[in-house]
């Protein structure tokens, strides 16, 4: 039993270093590719990767959705209107670091070591041991009843945000369409 | 809970949210912003769900769906503006674009 116990936990350690070392790297290599294609598919991987960090946490309809939902509709229409535009390389950091670079560094590394700092010294010892759950934890029938009792109304408005998003891209396309047949005529 | 504890997913979530951060504040490609604007999302919900697994508690797993649904409400009206901004010949680069810079 605590074999078997020590062994699940070796696997379960590999798949997460695995799974954490891609998103990281994938989450770098977004930002540094010049091209916005290979970065769009370099996000698809990061998604990916972060979706098996979420079935280590047991949260298996928040994993099902964002590949659904994030790698593949969102990341689709990315790519599509990256297709679109064309191919344009922009080379990031040109030209020698400016002192928007340098603080744009400053700022991300400021952010990462405060985060580090506060969990290592005032929270480590509370997020050591976390509480026990049952099977029924992030499964789609659980997340529904939540969604439809306790949350009823963020659900709601969830849609609203959808519907708004929705009517704001259509008013966003057919107002330039407008404005480029009065320009030819 | 088996492998590592919640404070290691924190720090992955902390690193992705600096290296989004990092090109939103660099990159001059307003799709890659968008692009880096999605790995803050995903830092963000990362931290949720670990600490929605931390306490047993599903409010996070609710809240992180709930930020997927802003962030694709997000990502259609930036992408609308890039398209727009294709369709009036203007340059794709968003220190350029600061006509409403006040």
């Amino acid at each position: 039993m605590i074999l078997a116990y020590s062994a699940g936990g070796v696997l379960v350690w590999i798949v997460w270093v695995v799974a954490g070392l891609a998103c990281l790297a994938s989450g770098v290599a977004v930002v540094s590719f010049s091209n916005p294609f290979f970065s769009a598919l370099a996000l698809i991987g990061n998604l990916g990767s972060l979706a098996v960090l979420y079935l280590l946490l047991s949260a298996e309809f928040v994993a099902a959705a964002q590949v659904l939902v994030y790698a593949g509709a969102v990341m689709v229409m990315f790519l599509f209107v990256i297709a679109y535009v064309g191919p344009r390389t922009e080379t990031p950091w040109s030209g020698g670091p400016g002192w928007q670079t340098i603080g744009a560094v400053l700022a991300a590394a400021a952010i990462f070591l405060e985060i580090i700092v506060v969990i290592g010294l005032k929270a480590g010892n509370r997020l050591a041991h976390s509480d026990h759950v049952n099977g029924t934890f992030g499964s789609p029938g659980w997340i529904g009843r939540l969604f439809l009792t306790d949350h009823l109304l963020a659900f709601e408005i969830t849609s609203i945000v959808l519907l708004i998003a929705a009517v704001g891209g259509v008013i966003l396309g057919s107002h330039t369409q407008r404005a480029g047949e009065e320009a030819s005529t | 809970m088996l492998g590592p504890s919640t404070a290691w997913y924190l720090g992955v979530a902390a690193f992705l949210f600096g290296t989004g951060a990092l090109g939103v504040l660099v990159r001059r490609n307003p799709l890659i912003v968008l692009l880096s604007l999605e790995i803050m999302l995903n830092g963000a919900n990362l931290a949720l769900i670990a600490f929605s697994r931390h306490a047993g508690n599903g409010a996070g797993q609710i809240f992180a769906l709930a930020v997927m649904a802003v962030a694709a409400s997000e990502v259609c009206v930036g992408l609308g503006l890039v398209v727009a901004l294709h369709r009036r010949r203007l340059e794709l680069d968003v220190d350029r674009l600061s006509e409403l810079r006040g």
